[in-house]
Order: C-alpha cells, then sequence, then structure tokens
C-alpha cells in the first residue's frame, strides 16, 4: 500500500487541457437542442463498436482513457451496454459480418442518440475498401452507409486528441 | 541470405502430404500456417507450412481443379482445423475427412458454393441475404445453461462470438464463432502494387503493424533477392522492439484493471503513452505505421533521438520495475492471477501454442532465437519461458520480455552507427515468384507469403498471425474456472480478431 501511495504522488497529476470542438468535423447538422446538450455534454455514455476495424482505432480508443487525456475527468464514460449509451463511437469498415449487429446495436440505444464515426476506414472504407467509401465482397465501406452519422473523425488511426475532439463535437451546440 | 529463413519450398502429391506433417510432428516440428491459391488451369494450390528446429518446409500441393480436395492434417496438427475450414470458405478447397466441416470466416455475407478468392468470383452475382446459422456444440446435461457474448462486447475491444456452457459460475466449455471482421483482406491485396501492399500489410492487425509490413518486406526481398542496407534492418529492430513494448505496457496495465486495481492501468498506461510519442517525435507515428517498406526502411534516426529512447529506455527500467514490485506484492492481483486459466505445457505442445502465450506454457519457441534473422543474429535475445501456463506466468513472460526489448533496444542503438545511403525502395518483384517472411511480434509469429503472377504483380498474399494457433487454446484455458474470470484470461492473450478474421 505504501508502495502504491508513494507512486501515486510521486506521479501527480498528467492530465492536459481538453481541446476544442471543431464543427469541421461535422457531418450532417447538430439534431440535438442544447439544453440536451447541456445534459449530455455533463455526463455522456458512450458504447464503442468496432464494426471490422484493424483495431489500430481501438488502441487510441483506449489511450483516451489513459491519464493524459482524462476522458472520464470530463464527464464522459465508456458503458458496457448500447441501452445505457448516449453516443456510438464506431470504427471501420463496416464489415458484411457486423452490419446487422452494428444495425442492431444503434436500435438498441435510446433516443436521442448520436454517431460518432473513427478512423479513415471509418469515414471513406479507407485502405480496405476499392474506392472512397466503396464496398466489396466483405465490407459495406464507411459508418454512414450503415447507420446515420453525426460527426467524423479521420486518421489512420487518429490521435487521441482528434477523438476527443470528435467526440466533443458531437456534443457541442452549433456556434 | 542472413536476412532470410532458412525455408525448402516443394511441391508434393496428395497422397504424401500426411506422411511429411507425421514426420515432422514427430520430430518435434509445428504447423505454422495453411492456405490455398487459385493456380488454374493447371488446378488450385494448397500451401502448407511447418517448422522446426532446422528450418521451415513449404508443402505445395497441386489439387484438381474441378474437385479440389486433400487429406485432412488436422488429426496431425489440431490447428489446422480454423484453417482448413477457412481454405473451403475463400477457395473452395475441401480437407476430406476432416471431423469439423462447418464454416470458419464466411457467414453470410456470400453464397455458400462461391469462393472469394478464385480468380473469376463475382462479388455483385454472389451477394447473399440469408440469414446467417451457426451449429454451436450443445452441451448437455442438468443444470448446464449457455450465456452467448457478442459479436459486440462489453469493452473497447474487437467483436467476436463467445458461446459459454455454464453450471452456475462453473465454465464447461467454450466455443469461439470468429469471423466478424473479415474485411476480405486477401482479396484486396491482389489488386495493389508492391508498395501499396505494405501499407496493408500494415494494417492486418494494428497492434502488430511493424510485425506485419516487416514480415511483408522480407517475402518481397527473398523473391527479388535483395538485402536490405543493415542500418534498415537494425532499425528494423528497433522499431519491432519499440512495438513489444507499447504492447505489453498496455497489456499489463489492463491485467490490473482486470483484477481491479486501477493503479496498475493508470500507471502502465501513462507509460506506453510516453512511448507513442517519443514513436510521434522519433519516427513520425505513434503506432510506426508505413515506416517498413519492400527495400528497407522510410525512417532515420539522429544523435538526439538516440538520447530520447536510451533515457526513455532508463526510465521504463526504474517505473517498470517499481510497478512490477507492487504487482508481486499485492496479494489480491496475485489471488486472481495465479492458477487462472492454465495451459498446461503439454496441452500447449498438442494443439500448438505460440508466441508469449506459448512460452508462458513451456512452448519454448521465439523466431527471434530460432531463426535469429538479420540484425537478430547479433543479438543474441534471451528467451523468456515459464512452465505454470497461467494468467501469472502470462504476466510473467510479459514483464521479462519488457525488460527484454529494453536492452536490445540499447544493443541495437549501438550498432546504428553507420549514416548510408537511402535503400533503393523495391518497386517491382519478378514474375511467379514465391516469398516468405517470419517475424517474432509481440504476440509470437506473424508470417506473410507472396506469391506473383506471370507479371510479377501480387497474385496472392496471405498474411498469417499467431492468433490462428492460440484461439483454440483460450477456449481450453476458460474450462473450470469460473464466468468473472474470462476477461481476465482473455486479455492474458489478448489474440487478434482482424489478424484471424481477414
Amino acid at each position: 500500500m505504501y508502495q502504491i501511495l508513494k507512486q501515486i504522488i510521486k506521479t501527480g497529476i498528467k492530465t492536459e487541457t481538453p481541446p476544442q470542438a471543431d464543427e469541421a468535423m461535422r457531418l450532417i447538422e447538430q439534431r440535438l437542442q442544447k439544453e440536451i446538450l447541456d445534459v449530455f455534454g455533463g455526463a455522456l455514455a458512450i458504447r464503442m463498436v468496432d464494426a471490422g476495424s484493424c483495431n489500430g482505432c481501438e488502441l487510441e480508443i483506449h489511450a483516451v482513457n489513459n491519464a493524459y487525456y482524462n476522458i472520464e475527468g470530463l464527464g464522459i464514460k465508456f458503458v458496457a451496454s448500447p441501452r445505457h449509451a448516449d453516443l456510438l463511437l464506431v470504427t471501420g469498415p463496416v464489415s458484411r459480418h457486423m452490419e446487422e449487429a452494428l444495425k442492431r446495436t444503434y436500435d438498441a440505444t435510446p433516443e436521442p442518440k448520436l454517431v460518432v464515426a473513427i478512423g479513415d476506414c471509418g469515414c471513406d472504407g479507407g485502405i480496405f475498401s476499392p474506392d472512397n467509401g466503396g464496398e466489396n465482397y466483405a465490407t459495406c465501406g464507411k459508418v454512414s452507409n450503415v447507420i446515420p452519422v453525426d460527426v467524423a473523425v479521420s486518421g489512420c488511426p487518429p490521435t487521441p486528441v482528434a477523438i476527443l475532439q470528435g467526440i466533443l463535437t458531437a456534443v457541442s451546440a452549433k456556434k | 541470405m542472413t536476412d532470410a529463413i532458412p525455408a525448402w519450398a516443394g511441391e508434393i502429391a496428395p497422397d504424401d502430404l500426411h506422411e511429411i506433417c507425421r514426420q515432422v510432428r514427430d520430430g518435434g516440428g509445428r504447423l505454422v500456417a495453411l492456405w490455398g491459391s487459385d493456380a488454374r488451369p493447371r488446378g488450385f494450390m494448397l500451401h502448407v507450412v511447418l517448422v522446426n528446429e532446422t528450418g521451415m518446409v513449404c508443402l505445395n500441393v497441386l489439387l484438381s481443379a474441378d474437385q479440389p480436395a486433400y487429406p485432412d492434417i488436422s488429426q496431425i496438427f489440431p490447428a489446422a482445423s480454423r484453417m482448413q475450414r477457412a481454405a473451403y470458405d475463400l477457395l473452395g478447397l475441401r480437407a476430406q475427412d476432416a471431423p469439423d466441416q462447418r464454416k470458419w470466416l464466411r457467414h453470410a455475407a456470400w453464397a455458400s458454393d462461391s469462393f472469394p478468392l478464385r480468380k473469376d468470383f463475382d462479388a455483385a452475382a454472389n451477394r447473399t441475404q440469408e440469414a446467417d446459422a451457426y451449429p454451436f456444440v450443445q452441451v448437455e446435461g442438468q443444470g448446464v445453461h449457455e450465456i452467448p457474448v457478442g459479436p459486440v462486447h462489453a469493452g473497447i475491444i474487437e467483436p467476436g462470438h463467445f458461446r459459454f456452457s455454464v453450471i452456475g459460475e462453473r465454465v464447461l466449455r467454450l466455443e469461439e464463432r470468429l469471423g466478424y471482421t473479415h474485411k476480405g483482406i486477401e482479396k484486396r491485396f491482389e489488386s495493389m502494387s508492391l508498395q501499396q501492399g505494405a501499407k496493408l500489410a500494415g494494417r492486418v492487425s494494428g497492434d502488430s503493424t511493424v510485425a506485419y509490413a516487416w514480415a511483408y518486406a522480407m517475402a518481397a526481398e527473398s523473391i527479388a533477392g535483395v538485402t536490405p542496407p543493415s542500418r534498415a534492418l537494425w532499425l528494423r529492430a528497433l522499431l519491432l522492439e519499440r512495438e513489444r513494448v507499447a504492447n505489453h505496457l498496455g497489456d499489463l496495465g489492463y491485467l490490473g484493471n482486470d483484477v481491479a486495481l486501477a493503479f496498475g492501468f493508470a500507471q502502465f498506461w501513462m507509460l506506453k503513452e510516453q512511448v507513442l510519442r517519443n514513436n510521434a517525435t522519433l519516427f513520425g507515428h505513434r503506432y510506426l505505421m508505413d515506416k517498413i517498406v519492400p527495400g528497407g526502411v522510410t525512417v532515420s534516426l539522429d544523435a538526439g533521438g538516440k538520447r530520447v529512447i536510451e533515457e526513455e529506455c532508463a526510465m521504463l527500467e526504474r517505473e517498470v520495475g517499481i510497478l512490477r514490485g507492487i504487482y508481486e506484492e499485492h496479494a489480491g492481483v496475485q489471488d486472481r492471477f495465479i492458477g487462472t486459466g492454465r495451459v498446461e505445457p503439454k496441452l500447449a505442445a498438442q494443439l500448438g501454442l505460440c508466441g508469449m502465450a506459448g512460452r508462458a506454457s513451456a512452448q519454448a519457441w521465439d523466431a527471434r532465437v530460432q531463426f535469429a534473422t538479420a540484425p537478430y543474429d547479433k543479438l543474441d535475445v534471451r528467451m523468456a519461458t515459464y512452465r505454470n501456463g497461467d494468467v501469472a506466468a502470462r504476466v510473467i513472460v510479459r514483464f521479462d520480455e519488457l525488460f527484454e526489448s529494453l536492452r536490445l533496444q540499447r544493443e541495437i542503438l549501438t550498432n546504428l552507427i553507420h549514416e548510408e545511403d537511402a535503400p533503393a525502395l523495391l518497386e517491382k518483384l519478378p514474375a511467379n515468384g514465391f516469398g516468405i517472411g517470419m517475424v517474432e511480434g509481440w504476440r509470437g509469429e506473424v508470417m506473410v507469403a507472396i506469391h506473383t503472377d506471370a507479371e510479377g504483380k501480387l497474385g496472392r498474399v496471405h498474411p498469417h498471425d499467431p492468433s490462428w494457433q492460440n484461439w483454440p487454446l483460450l477456449e481450453h484455458a476458460i474450462i473450470d474456472n469460473i464466468v468473472p474470470d474470462f476477461p481476465l484470461i482473455n486479455k492474458s492473450f489478448n489474440l487478434s480478431y482482424s489478424g484471424q478474421d481477414l
């Protein structure tokens, strides 16, 4: 116990200032009223869905939870069920084998809900798709080919700051 | 060549397959990978890669174009079972008399009588709307019930389905169903140039991007018969060890988290973040994607960069040492780690457990040691092995390998002396070539095979993840454990879904 406390004190607080929302990441107009967003902004529950990624984006989504980015410090928490969630964080490309599961996860998420697509593959199908947004025998391409997407964060994988920015954009009112 | 694994490749008749496999197994050898290719009009080809202490054997078996079938080898190498099922799903090659003929990578995205990796496959014509059905094995008996989990899991993790048969909390049986992230990677390679393919290889499994990119480059270089400059090889090893360190740090944090020691997650992930940030500063990418290409590397390292890595290694050695002490002295942590999710060495050998998890079950096998290709031939890697095969053993192996990787990085830095001209990147390969690359990634041995066509283009690329071998062992590791220990056991292996789903 002494060692743990000593290490915690030695470590200190590492959390950095979070990024600002970035309207350029928004695909469709903010559908939620400011009052709702104020509530969301203070206590957002996220369900993460890997719909076919290479696991690269997941590494950075994990990193968003580390002490430097400290997403929980902003009142944002990853939850275990879509039924508990306000926002779906989806990585792609959406494989045909995950298409049904993704749709069902979306349907299981209560309204009002938001969707943030993560990574180049989630945004346009990425390297796995023949053309941008394109499909092949095994993938449906970008996330918005399967469910409505509010905000898309590009990058391969996007940095934790970009992911955080995407999430914050989804819950911000248009200035 | 010092940068390639000693390999023998040759064509054999289907009738000889059993005998050769049996001999290799009886001599202590293992199955690495099995895949097929479309070589019509000659016929279809089955490729089986085996290794033993002396080297690698690649058996090419010519099968008929009309009824491609071969003798089942899963009775000799149980790990072959899922690979054979995948070879049927993708190419229609049938393993005769195999006890398990269920589909594996195919769910409902394409029709059961069409095969995506055949050259004449028409994606649009073979789209199905049928519902996916899969006959799980049912466990019967009083009080037995099933818990279906996934494909969407509770954590931030890749998708897959686990079917537990339990009595109360005790797990009687686990059956995995994978293939959810199948995105047609192998088909995609066929439309790419050699250098584009390097990017795709680096995204077969994002956490092992360095290992895959290196294995791909190694395969291409062996076809072209070129050896990259030695500085490029040293840099590749540096990147590979940094990938190992980053992944082990992350997993050690999560292993703490999964036994309710959130402190472990917080501490290890701060350390991991510092490694990733140094990667971004020094090499331009946090996970080192696209830094290894056929012919060489796209990164360099100056004196200032070396200092950063030296300081990082010293910092990690100090901090991880403290955290290891805390993990080892924490009664609650050790209580959950010890004896949980055991894979006995005998079972590990029988089923072919490999890589880091294999070494925790006394399978003393590390491609950096057995097939020390340059620059590992000059590094004398110290392999970490334990016999217990439980979560605790896999944690110890990770700690040992992490410290060893720090030592290796320092040694690599002292060898990075000569500044050389930028290597000539490979743009084109000879026609009808075949090459294999194998690299010991953090999870285990990553293999990439490249076949070039009559024009020297990528005719067929097969990436193989060590998770193929290790997923079936997870089914065994959980038996007789309680359901709540599954996340811990699963994390202690941390297998790739994308890498095996392709």
